[in-house]
């Protein structure tokens, strides 16, 4: 296998759909000649040409609804967001209509369309660039919600979401797409809904996805020197999401703790948290706690800023409490 | 108006259950009658009534069990009325309250809610469940005390040691979903067995003989005593004054009061590390009642008179049966008595009650053969004694030591005087 960054990994996908499909073509924002904000699309334009690789001008409503037209009509768009911050100008065109056409066609008209791009914070972006979107995403029916947290990851969820027929809302994390990891070669997917366990442990079950997998990764290592076995799920998709992988483990551990950058209020975890509460209560030693981003705006200083998001000792104490 | 509230009768005691009302709303009563029979873990007494007046407000129905100082009751005096949380309408409290006015009884006491609940994560009562235990019998370590995982499984875990005959579970038996070794599974109810559930003292008299032979190291020194001067004594004693009659198990008592005052090693006790020596001599006699075992604390021996010690003794023991021992006087022993002398028991061994350091177990006063200084045989009264001594507290020469004393004012009883 070769090691390759996150970006890489995403473009590696991008280029093989590209070359195994027609119909897939990308648009957004400066990803043709200038190659993408963050450099995904790098090299496309020049190998694929305009009609596979467009850039659209800066009217995310406008061009979110020219690929659900697109996808309607048999092509499949994958649409680079700048940042999803940007997408909330979109949201009647991907909540009221991406994921509902499906349904209010009678299952007649599918949309086979991908829209991807960083969210998250951690990169002085403040109050209006650094949203996390995956709880507004996942809480509307209709939409898949893909957020890796690998460059494997990356590339094998990615295909699977340019073949998948409905809606797929691809999230990046921007603090990822300079890391490093193994991708396999050749052709692979990962389906959608099915965690991946990035480490074993038998103590406390946290339950994440996106950057939350690197620090508690990061945490782990820490506690395992105190005699803290700590098991990290990656969820790698929340909807659909394996919760069967989750109670499985909360079963084992009897702990569990959710983790992630967005908000904590209304948030993901605290689906996580109810899911496993009513499916695995018998096995609680110990309430669900959850590690999250503060219930701020995001604040631009950047001490400010680290201390609104997730770190490994928020993690390392919350693990201290749920053993406690 | 004067407030009738659960007491608390010890200093370990938490909660009480009322068992039933003896008076009911509305009933006039007198400074000192009883109006209700409460209990605690060991012992059902009985409540009086602070003062004259028309009892009024029940609040808490019988067998519901509350904290101690919960509101009962309230007994009021003419003119006075009920405070308005517990009669619940506002006109109510102004208006003079007539005895024969009904007085709606709560569904449920107030104070349950919340006071009652045992803190248990969810798992900590699911393995409760499986294996029928009681939560109350387990010390929470959790945050806020909350019972957890670990403490069902320490709980079970003490059982095992405690009972280590009980048998595996037949191959039928449903696995375990919990992971606790197969051995203390509750075996299936066969055809063959019985499952009872015990009473409240039957359970904390498990728990606390477990603990106290798990966790004391226990030793034994056996004694055998001579009890004919005893014995003449007691008869002498008791043909003298016949107003009490002195038991054999009255004579130790006072013997071993006085014994344990010259070697108050054997009354002191181990504490995180250190030895406490307690305010006094306080002798615990074990009873036998039909729910279980208690100890009756004859408190501050130290300087009583034997017919004082005596009296005392047998009126506790009284109360043990009759199940009206207060909590504090069965606790704060500092050394503890059991004989089954009576059984015809010639010697035995004793477990340790804390929060005494040692335990003597008295066997039966017979008469045997005994090889005299100049080698003849004579039939004489000898009675055998254990001592099951606390190894933190007590080494085996001081253990011994004490019983030399006590065979020595046995034997010459003038020193007990």
């Amino acid at each position: 296998m070769a090691t390759k960054l996150f970006r890489e990994a995403i473009r590696e996908a991008l280029i093989e759909e590209l070359d195994r499909d027609p119909n897939v073509f990308l648009m957004g924002e400066d990803i043709g000649r200038y190659q993408g904000s963050f450099r995904v699309t790098e090299g496309l334009f020049q190998k694929y040409g305009p009609k596979r690789v467009w850039d659209t001008p800066i009217s995310e409503p406008g061009f979110v609804a020219v690929a659900i037209g697109a996808a309607i009509e048999g092509l499949r768009p994958v649409v680079e967001m700048m940042t999803w911050s940007f997408a909330l100008l979109a949201f009647d065109q991907i909540v009221n209509h991406a994921a509902k056409i499906l349904y209010k066609s009678g299952g007649a008209c599918p949309v086979p369309l991908v829209i991807r791009g960083p969210a998250g914070p951690g990169r002085q972006l403040a109050a209006q660039h650094s949203h996390s979107v995956e709880a507004w995403l996942a809480h509307s029916p209709g939409l898949k919600v893909v957020l890796p947290s690998t460059p494997a990851d990356a590339k094998g969820l990615l295909k699977t979401a340019i073949r998948d027929d409905n809606p797929v809302m691809f999230i990046e994390h921007p603090r990822l797409y300079l890391t490093k990891g193994e991708v396999p070669e050749g052709e692979y997917t990962i389906p959608f809904g099915v965690a991946d366990i990035k480490r074993r442990g038998r103590d406390v079950t946290i339950v994440t996805y996106s950057r939350g997998v690197q620090i508690a990764l990061n945490a782990a290592e820490q506690l395992a020197e105190q005699g803290i076995e700590v098991e990290i799920i990656d969820l790698r998709t929340l909807v659909p999401c394996d919760w069967e992988t989750v109670f499985n483990s909360v079963r084992r551990t009897h702990r569990a703790i959710a983790l992630h950058d967005d908000w904590g209020f209304a948030g993901f975890g605290a689906e996580i948290a109810a899911q496993i509460q009513e499916h695995a209560f018998d096995y609680l030693d110990a309430p669900v706690m959850r590690v999250t981003g503060a219930d701020v705006p995001m604040p631009y200083n950047k001490h400010l800023e680290a201390l609104a998001i997730p770190n490994e000792q928020r993690v390392i104490e919350a693990v201290h409490a749920v053993l406690a | 108006m004067h407030t009738i509230i659960m007491p608390k009768m010890g200093d370990a005691m938490e909660e009480g259950t009322l068992v039933r009302w003896l008076k009911q709303e509305g009933d006039t009563v007198n400074e000192g009658e009883p109006i209700a029979e409460i209990a605690t873990d060991k012992a059902t007494v009985e409540i009086e009534a602070p003062a004259s007046g028309v009892l009024r407000g029940i609040s808490v129905p019988e067998g519901a069990v509350v904290p101690v100082n919960t509101p009962l009751a309230y007994i009021l005096q003419e003119g006075e009325s009920l405070p308005a949380q517990t009669d619940g309408t506002a006109t109510a409290a102004t208006a003079a309250p007539t005895p024969t006015a009904p007085i709606p009884k709560p569904v449920a006491a107030p104070a349950l809610d919340g006071g009652e609940r045992i803190l248990a994560s969810p798992l900590a009562r699911k393995i409760a469940a499986e294996h029928g235990i009681d939560l109350a019998l387990i010390k929470g370590t959790g945050p806020k005390g909350r019972i957890v995982e670990r403490d069902v499984l320490a709980y079970l875990e003490a059982q095992k040691a405690a009972a280590p005959a009980v048998a595996p579970a037949p191959e039928a038996a449903p696995a375990p979903t919990v992971e606790v070794p197969p051995a203390i599974v509750a075996p299936p109810a066969a055809a063959a067995e019985r499952v009872e559930s015990l009473n409240r003292l039957r359970q904390i008299t498990a728990q606390r003989t477990t603990e106290a032979h798990q966790t004391i190291p226990h030793f034994y020194l056996t004694m055998e005593i001579d009890m004919e001067n005893a014995l003449a004594l007691r008869q002498q004693l008791n043909q003298l004054d016949e107003s009490l009659r002195i038991s054999v198990n009255d004579l130790i008592v006072k013997a071993c009061a006085v014994a344990l005052e010259k070697h108050p090693v054997i009354n002191a006790r181990y504490q995180n590390g250190q030895l406490v020596h307690p305010d006094g001599t306080h002798i615990g006699i074990a009873v036998a009642v039909e729910q279980g075992l208690l100890v009756a604390v004859v408190k501050h021996c130290e300087g009583k008179s034997l017919r004082r010690i005596a009296q005392e003794a047998q009126t506790l023991i009284q109360k043990a049966r009759d199940g009206k021992l207060l909590p504090d006087e069965m606790t704060g022993n500092t050394f503890t008595i059991s004989n089954l002398g009576m059984f015809g028991i010639e010697q035995f061994t004793a477990i340790i009650n804390p929060p005494a350091s040692a335990i003597l177990a008295v066997g039966a006063t017979k008469r045997v053969p005994v090889v005299l200084d100049d080698g003849s045989i004579v039939a004489r009264q000898r009675m055998k004694v254990t001592l099951s001594c606390d190894h933190r507290v007590i080494d085996g020469a001081v253990g011994a030591q004490f019983l030399q004393t006590l065979k020595q004012i046995l034997e010459n009883p003038l020193l007990m005087l």
